[in-house]
């Protein structure tokens, strides 16, 4: 198998074999991305020099036996939308075209210190506003086993490029449903963490009290490999958990005998797509056999929790984005009168349509007047919405539900329709209110081919239940070694 | 003032005040005056995209002792929020504020009028939040909206800020001048801010109105900004009070408005009016988790707080025994009451040591333009030193004012300035007794009338006297030698 096709542990092994390079990988993903990057156009840019250059340095790690972590010399695709020291850093919004940050997330820093290899920039939808990538400003995302149909989104760049083998793996952020709806969408693994795991310091801020870093990788395993060097407290994130972070792959269960899953009830809909459905209950089953305990379980406010998402994620997105003002950086109109002028030219011109519609929703909904009603309402209900989950997990170990209510969707197919698209993260939207961690991970395909994702969540900080799970049932299937024909 | 017969003025201020912690309120770049611009800034203060706040806890500290230091509950738990709205000093386009849950509530402090009379003023709250940038509008008037361009200095942004909002207790501009000083002199006193007005660490908006004595509803109240001395505070709101009473008087009705003091011209103005009335959008800051104070941590600021001073002023009438007055002059500023409470111990003549700073101290302090006493050549000692001279008689209270000058302009030991310059009293009765005899003899005419029943003529030989002496004869001795020769 080709260099750019393997796994982080496959490469892991050959690179402390000194069988290859750092710079043998980045070659083939290279020479992959020159390949399909015209038919998927998953990046935004490639950060050739850096790359080498950190590839270099990881060889030197690893020549002198210096540090050697598992993740040193392995090329990683990034999310546009976190901050790499002089690197234009966009959020695929024109308002921050040629934008290069002075200082790096905290995220990618930690990255660089495993000694990890940087890629490039990865599309998303702009400031992440969207599920499909439809909203980049520079261009959409295709998804590489079909490109005529989207990659899902906001963090569609970093699937598609981690199902294409333009990446050994990616990060994405989550906020609604970001990393796993794509995940689902293009057969990768793909883990949104417990809030407060992944440190957010240099991550562009869409709804700070939702947003989370997380890996997307080819398999469990690598996923927890890269989890492992993102968690942990930031004193630059006060929101960043003091707890310790396990070693997720050395504690991996062997079996699954006793581990309890929750099936809700509210997220086996009438109309969702059948082929999702039953593809899901076909792992149930296979999960079921290996020893696992399933019961059906409620979570009666799910059916409020795409109401209140789309309260609070656009109330505090419309007073993260009022920085873009024109003032220090980023878009500015040059034929305004005035400074309110320029105010008004600079967002008009600088912002996309997706981004007008979260920032007046959010506006609308802090105002006087109409914050009780809206803001402090859907606090309330978020509050309930977490309270299932406590009880939910109070009995299960995990819980078990499709990753999105149907597979990709065709170019075009949504874009005109906002509602339609927001229901494609109805599934993800709840547990991420309630903060808690969950993986999207591929259960198979449907008639035409497609990915089907299955979403396995757990209690605040058990990211280490999940992986036990999902690292089993890939053992026992083969759904996510499948890949795409391009 | 001609509005006190029909109108009952109605003050309440908002002060903000710069905390002196060392680094800013939400990142660790420095907390100081003066530096080149753009200096003390970093990707937070910037509100560069994904940076984050992290609160410095010693703005916590210098909160609480301010919240407790103004008589306020101290919450137990207290979030902060973000108010927003654009403003190119305002690098994120919200305030990291404090809405509905302020550190410190419901507080009080008493003001003390000239004649010793004590007013309480409540106070509101007080909270925390970041102050702005600073912009510097290259035009001849100042104002953002007529500048061909617009600088901005982030080195202030993020310097933390209590805000501590009056309640509208205040009747007079002079009360509104004197809750300043009290607020100014009690920060000063925790040490948790300079409160250097024309520096900015304090800044006051007021707001004013009139109504008909006996009304309970408030009048219309009309906001002033931009009042950048104590001095000003009260002027401006002089001037308004005027204008508010002259409109009403007139029939016209009082606009809610924003209006600017123009020192230079001595009027308020009003504000060209904004984008219509603001609304803060108000909501959680979800960046910053909600704090939690406990009761112990209260317990422990509450123990660094020093003797306030009101309290001092009032243990200083006490112990001292010097006026009201008096006592709050020289208790207003920490370091002055520390010089005096030390002369007086060292004098053992407190009423002699508070005459002398109220008097020529501070008379000469306010020529030579110095603010602090600690920063003048006398010591306490030497003050001290001073009064025992004239106390056991080596000079004059007349000798003592020389020695003063001596002492403000060149420092030193006032007994060693009256060695040297041989300012020594004279005592001996018999350089006294000659000296007397010389002017009786030179002034038979004032002699005469003395005798004669103009008893006063007596202070006018006195004077005499003491010029043969060059002041150093003994007054005393001087005065009871003449009265003893003339009816002898």
């Amino acid at each position: 198998m080709e260099l750019h096709a393997q796994t982080i542990e496959q490469l892991h092994e050959q690179l402390i074999q000194k069988t290859i390079k750092p710079s043998d990988i980045l070659d083939s993903v290279y020479k992959r991305i020159e390949a399909v990057e015209p038919a998927v156009k998953a990046y935004l840019m490639l950060t050739k020099e850096l790359a080498y250059a950190m590839a270099k340095s990881a060889e030197e790690r690893i020549m002198n036996n210096d540090n050697v972590t598992e993740i040193t010399g392995i090329p990683i695709g990034l999310k546009d939308n976190m901050c790499l020291d002089g690197y234009e850093t966009t959020c695929a919004a024109q308002m921050l075209k040629g934008y290069k940050p002075p200082y790096t997330a905290t995220a990618l820093e930690k990255l660089q210190r495993a000694g990890a290899v940087f890629t490039g920039k990865l599309n998303m939808d702009e400031f992440a506003f969207g599920s499909s990538t439809e909203n980049s400003s520079f261009h959409t995302t295709c998804n590489p086993y079909d490109i005529s149909r989207v990659p899902g989104g906001s963090s569609g760049g970093s699937a598609a490029a981690v199902a294409a083998d333009m990446c050994i793996a990616a990060l994405g952020s989550d906020t609604g449903g970001s990393i796993k709806q794509p995940a689902g969408l293009c057969n990768v693994t793909g883990i949104r963490p417990t809030y407060g795991r992944v440190s957010r310091y240099g991550l562009i801020a869409f709804g700070s009290s939702l947003d989370q870093i997380g890996p997307m990788t080819k398999t469990v395993r690598d996923n927890a490999i890269l989890l492992k060097y993102l968690a942990g407290l930031d004193e630059k994130d006060s929101t960043s958990a003091p707890i310790a972070v396990p070693d997720y792959l050395k504690n991996l269960r062997s079996d699954i005998k006793g581990m309890k899953i929750g099936l809700p009830k509210e997220y086996f809909i009438d109309g969702m797509d059948a082929e999702v459905k039953s593809k899901v209950m076909d792992a149930v089953r296979t999960l079921q056999d290996a020893g696992a305990r399933v019961e059906e379980i409620s979570m009666p406010h799910t059916e409020y929790a795409l109401d209140v998402y789309y309260v609070v994620a656009p109330a505090e997105a419309s007073s993260n984005l009022a920085r873009f003002d024109g003032v220090q950086y980023g878009y500015r109109d040059t034929t305004a009168d005035n400074m309110i002028d320029m105010y008004k030219k600079s967002r008009a011109k600088g912002f996309g349509r997706e981004t007008k519609r979260r920032i007046m929703l959010g506006t609308y909904v802090l105002s006087s007047g109409y914050y009780d009603a809206y803001y402090k309402k859907a606090q309330k209900v978020r509050t309930l919405i977490k309270q299932d989950f406590d009880r939910a997990f109070a009995n299960v170990d995990v819980i078990l539900t499709p990753t999105s209510p149907t597979t990709a969707f065709k170019i075009g197919e949504k874009a005109a329709d906002p509602l339609t698209m927001y229901l494609s993260d109805i599934f993800t939207i709840a547990p991420n209110m309630a903060g808690m961690p969950g993986i999207s991970v591929p259960a198979g395909f449907d008639s035409k081919g497609l990915p089907i994702g299955m979403q396995v969540m757990a209690a605040p900080f058990a990211e280490q239940a999940i992986y036990d799970l999902t690292a089993f049932y890939q053992q026992k299937t083969n759904w996510h070694l499948q890949k795409p024909r391009l | 003032m001609s509005n006190r017969a029909k109108f009952e003025t109605v003050i309440g201020l908002e002060v903000h005040v710069e905390l002196n912690t060392k680094t800013k309120i939400f990142c660790s770049c420095k907390n100081e005056f003066g530096a080149e611009p753009n200096t003390y800034i970093c990707p937070n203060c910037l509100g560069l995209p994904g940076s984050l706040p992290v609160f410095n806890g010693e703005v916590l500290h210098h909160a609480i002792k301010a919240g407790l230091a103004l008589g306020c509950s101290i919450a137990q738990k207290s979030k902060f929020d973000r108010k927003n709205y654009y403003y190119p000093d305002l690098p994120k386009a919200y305030q990291i504020s404090q809405f509905d849950m302020p550190i410190a509530v419901n507080g009080r402090i008493d003001i003390v009028f000239r004649d010793g009379q004590k007013k309480r003023i409540g106070i509101t709250r007080l909270h925390m939040e970041e102050d702005a940038g600073k912009l510097i509008h290259l035009t001849a008037t100042g104002q953002i909206a007529d500048a061909q361009q617009s600088l901005v200095d982030y080195n202030r942004g993020g310097v933390p800020l209590a805000e501590i909002v009056s309640e509208p207790d205040m009747r007079t501009p002079e009360e509104a001048y004197l809750y300043l000083t009290t607020i100014k002199s009690i920060m000063k006193y925790i040490n948790v801010s300079d409160c250097n007005m024309e520096e900015g660490s304090l800044r006051c908006d007021a707001n004013v109105s009139i109504r008909p004595w006996g009304q309970e509803k408030f009048g219309t109240k009309v906001e002033i900004k931009n009042m950048n001395s104590f001095k000003n505070v009260q002027k401006a709101l002089e001037y308004e009070v005027d204008r508010q009473t002259r409109m009403t008087e007139s029939g016209e009705a009082i606009v809610q408005e924003t209006r600017l003091w123009d020192t230079a011209k001595g009027k308020t103005f009003s504000m060209r009016s904004k984008e219509g009335s603001h609304d803060y959008r108000y909501f959680p800051e979800p960046d910053l988790p909600p704090l939690e104070i406990s009761n112990s941590y209260i317990e422990t600021i509450a123990k660094e707080l020093p003797e306030l001073p009101l309290a001092k002023a009032e243990r200083f009438v006490a112990e001292y025994g010097i006026p009201a007055y008096d006592a709050g002059v020289l208790t207003a500023d920490l370091a002055t009451a520390r010089w005096y409470e030390k002369a007086a111990k060292l004098s053992g003549e407190p009423k002699q040591c508070s005459n002398w700073i109220m008097g020529d101290m501070m008379a000469k302090m306010n020529e030579a333009g110095i603010e602090e006493i600690s920063d003048t050549k006398i010591t306490p000692e030497n003050l001290s030193g001073m009064i025992k001279l004239i106390k056991d008689g080596t000079i004059s209270g007349k000798i003592a004012k020389q020695v003063f000058e001596e002492m403000f302009a060149n420092g030193g030991d006032a007994a060693k300035i009256v060695k040297d310059k041989g300012l020594v009293q004279i005592t001996d009765a018999g350089a006294i007794e000659k000296a007397v005899e010389a002017v009786i003899a030179a002034n038979a005419k004032a002699v005469d009338e003395i005798k004669g029943g103009k008893v006063n003529g007596i202070g006018f030989l006195v004077g005499q006297v003491m010029k043969q002496t060059g002041g150093k004869a003994n007054p005393q001795m001087v005065n009871e030698l003449l009265r003893k020769k003339i009816s002898g």
